[in-house]
């Protein structure tokens, strides 16, 4: 096949789509503070209601619980930074997540450590699933929040959200999801799914960066992250960033108006390259293969490192992302692999591929037509493929 | 965050492969860490007269083994043994700054091939190459 470049990167970033890039540019010009009094600020308020409405339609969630915010990274500390200050005064200490939380979360809960809070982080077992009993079993009288995300970043597995929704809800404690990755990939319903809290980011749904929302239910009271004046009703400052709001808005509506088909058509396509690149000799694929993300496909080749690999596919005119040490900047390879039992040594040799809705047949064969190649010549030269054919001769 | 000269040697590496009859073969690094380099050479009258490698890593690791390898064939023992890190980085054009440990593991696979071809003819190489760091099991912080 010809040279072709393909961007199966999704799950990191995602490019912005004509409609919302539309949209982001006609608004770039509605200047007007929209907290002021005369007309230009209330055609930028106008904008962003309108936003407001289309990311509210998209949960099932009323507009007064939408909260614009600079994205998922700010939502999370939000919630949970603004639950802890709530959960202090009342004097419930304990917070429940799991160990394969982003850093936005995962991060913030060291943090809350180190401020009196004690963590309790659930396995995930080596499907990649959070267990509903294993969750009643860390509740304490003290636990204030829970904290689990909704789909994970790296190896695309769903949790049980309802379930644990319900859970909380009965039992009075308070819920929070990141759901930056299932947005546009999974039906959410906040309310029927009793959600008190939900994170959404711009950039992964075809919308700018630097934008994203916190859905806070009627009657849940968190502090404040962002001090300041009284916008977002008082519990986020700063002026608005109008056009990112209302290219926000675009695509939170885009991406929510029919994910039955979408789900669909890209889950054939990662099927079709999970059952191609599982031909590969001494291949994985990592988290459950059922309760996954319609275009997450991640996989570990043993006898080969990540980084390696990233950049012989990048020759390649192919963009994806690996868990390895090299390239999570640290000498561990992905927590998220870690989290899901697998050694150093497999976890290094990771790849994810994450495709969307513009993903082609062709894109798929492409890859599966230059990846093994490109495995082959990294175990040709590596004395770790060379052990582990000693090993299992 | 590579340079050309490093992307140059990871495309296309130079003495890769193995010597079936090697005088001396050196061994670093560990799978857990991600990086594992093998050094094979063939040593005449103390001159390094051939030289292969095995890389199992990331970019900079297969492009410093493999610029490594260029600057000893042909080479003295002694010289060999003089090659720091700081040259292979310099050869490259530099390394990103956590990539620097890939280097080292380059110059201790060359002192490890050269360790073992000492052994192989009775004599004890420490006082001559020095101790390799051991780096099995744990997290080489080098």
């Amino acid at each position: 096949m010809e040279k072709r470049f393909v961007y199966a990167d999704n799950a990191a970033t995602t490019e912005i789509s004509k409609p919302v890039m539309d949209v982001l540019c006609n608004t770039l010009s509605v200047y007007g503070n929209p907290s002021s009094l005369y007309d230009l600020g209330g055609k930028s308020l106008m904008v962003i209601d309108s936003a407001r409405e289309q990311c509210a339609k998209a949960i099932n969630a009323d507009t007064k619980e939408i909260f614009f915010t600079s994205g998922g990274s700010e939502s999370d500390n939000w919630a949970i930074k603004g639950m802890a200050s709530v959960m202090q005064k009342k004097g419930k200490k304990h917070i429940i997540s799991t160990a394969f939380e982003h850093h936005a979360v995962l991060h913030t809960l060291d943090y809350m450590k180190k401020q009196g809070f004690d963590v309790t982080l659930l396995p995930v077992h080596e499907d990649g699933l959070v267990r509903l009993d294993e969750l009643k079993a860390a509740v304490r009288e003290d636990t204030g929040l829970v904290t689990i995300m909704f789909a994970n970043n790296e190896i695309g597995t769903i949790q049980p959200i309802a379930e644990i929704g319900a859970f909380c809800r009965e039992n009075g404690i308070v819920f929070h999801t990141d759901a930056v990755q299932a947005v546009g990939n999974v039906e959410i319903d906040v309310k029927a799914m009793n959600i008190d809290m939900l994170s959404v980011s711009g950039h992964k749904i075809h919308a700018p960066k630097g934008v994203g929302m916190l859905y806070i239910r009627k009657g849940i009271a968190i502090d404040n992250l962002i001090h300041g004046g009284g916008q977002e009703k008082g519990r986020r400052a700063g002026t608005e960033n109008i056009a990112s709001i209302a290219a926000f808005g675009k695509a939170m509506e885009l991406a929510t108006a029919d994910i039955p088909s979408k789900i669909a058509k890209v889950s054939k396509l990662r099927d079709r390259f999970i059952d191609g690149a599982l031909k590969i000799e001494r291949s994985r694929l990592n988290g459950d293969r059922d309760k996954r993300l319609c275009g997450n496909a991640n996989l570990c080749f043993e006898g080969v490192e990540g980084e390696s690999l990233l950049l012989l596919l990048d020759m390649n005119g192919i963009c994806a992302s690996s868990g390895s040490a090299c390239t999570s900047g640290s000498l561990d390879p992905s927590h998220v692999l870690l989290a899901i039992g697998l050694k150093h040594e497999v976890a290094h040799g990771s790849l994810r591929v994450s495709i969307n809705e513009n993903t082609t047949e062709e894109d798929i064969d492409y890859i599966l037509e230059k990846l093994p190649p490109i495995i082959e010549r990294l175990r040709a030269m590596s004395p770790l493929w060379e052990r582990i054919m000693k090993e299992n001769a | 965050m590579y340079t050309e000269k490093v992307m140059d040697h990871f495309a296309n590496p130079r003495n890769v492969g193995e010597i079936a009859d090697a005088d001396g073969i050196g061994e670093v690094g560990n799978a857990k860490c991600g990086d594992i380099m093998k050094m094979y050479i063939k040593v005449k009258d103390d001159v390094i007269t051939d030289v292969k490698f095995k890389t199992y890593g990331c970019g900079s690791a297969i492009a410093t083994s493999s610029i490594a390898t260029e600057m000893i064939k042909g080479h003295t023992i002694k010289e060999a043994l003089e090659l720091s890190n700081k040259a292979v980085v310099e050869a490259l054009g530099g390394l990103p700054a956590h990539k620097i440990h890939c280097s080292v593991l380059a110059e201790q696979s060359i002192k490890a091939a050269i360790a073992d071809y000492y052994t192989r003819q009775g004599i004890d190489p420490e006082p001559i190459v020095g101790k390799i760091p051991e780096c099995e099991g744990g997290h080489c912080h080098i």
